[in-house]
């Protein structure tokens, strides 16, 4: 859990560290936008601003959809991916203390046969 | 293995987490309810976590306190509420009061043939309280309450 969150911040604060990277942010704060529109604004070719959106969407601060021909990017992980990982930490959560718990009720099965 | 987690998002508001127990549920409710013996599992060495403190008044309207120290903070976080529902060995309800979105959990033990199937169910007030523990869920799960070393802590000199 904790390698996972630091891996996250790690990805978070590389895509943070490029200047280009942090005006595609706050761009995508006032409004959704294409690909095309964020290389235009920023004066790059597509390819650049492509890479530009891959490292972003990577660190999980983006989430692109092509609809069409049309890649838009917006800010944020994609929330069923979210609600996923969330879930899947809830049952390590849960697994974790359901087999310490099969100990418990072991031991108290026994401790009560002894006792009979 | 047939003692499989599952955990589930069912609705907008519900969270449910299942599991079987080879055991009766008299003794499985007893796992859930004795400070000393909850102690024992709530807390998963893997993740870090271990009990400051346990208190559990298991009576309808009685209130728990759990107190965690965690590897990763200074600050130990406290989990508290109140039994709404306590029915040796079927079923066990209490409010999660820590934060205002907190969820109301009840906890349903059904046995068949000496073993014990656990239900685990998540009742958030609304669909935003669950979304919202989604979007800060980075904690693995722990509502991110890190709370000062309150009066029963040092109460006990811990």
């Amino acid at each position: 859990m904790v390698q996972y969150i630091t891996a996250r911040l790690d990805a978070s604060f590389a895509a943070l560290s490029d200047a280009t990277r942090r005006g595609v942010l706050e761009q995508l704060g006032r409004a959704d936008a294409s690909i095309t529109d964020l290389a235009d604004k920023f004066h790059m070719t597509l390819t650049g601003m492509k890479k530009h959106v891959g490292v972003l969407e990577q660190a999980g601060l983006v989430t692109t959809q092509k609809v069409g021909r049309v890649r838009t990017c917006r800010l944020g992980l994609r929330p069923l991916e979210e609600e996923a990982a969330w879930i899947e930490q809830r049952r390590q959560l849960w697994a974790a203390r359901f087999d310490a718990l099969d100990q418990v009720v072991d031991d108290m099965k026994r401790r009560e046969k002894v006792d009979e | 293995m047939n003692s499989r987690t599952t955990v589930e998002r069912t609705s907008e508001r519900e969270l449910v987490a299942t599991r079987t127990f080879d055991g009766p549920a008299r003794i499985v409710f007893e796992a859930w309810t004795k400070p000393e013996l909850i102690m024992r599992w709530w807390a998963p060495k893997s993740f870090g976590i271990s009990f400051l403190s346990c208190e559990t008044d298991a009576r309808t309207g009685g209130a728990y306190r759990f107190v965690f120290g965690h590897a990763a903070s200074e600050q130990p976080m406290a989990f508290f509420g109140r039994y709404i529902e306590v029915t040796p060995p079927s079923r066990l309800v209490w409010t999660n009061e820590e934060d205002e979105d907190g969820a109301v959990t009840t906890v349903t033990f059904q046995e068949n043939g000496g073993k014990t199937l656990v239900v685990v169910h998540d009742l958030y007030p609304s669909k935003e309280a669950l979304d919202g523990a989604i979007a800060s869920g980075s904690t693995g799960g722990w509502p991110e309450q890190f709370e000062q070393l309150d009066d029963l802590l040092v109460a006990q000199g811990c």
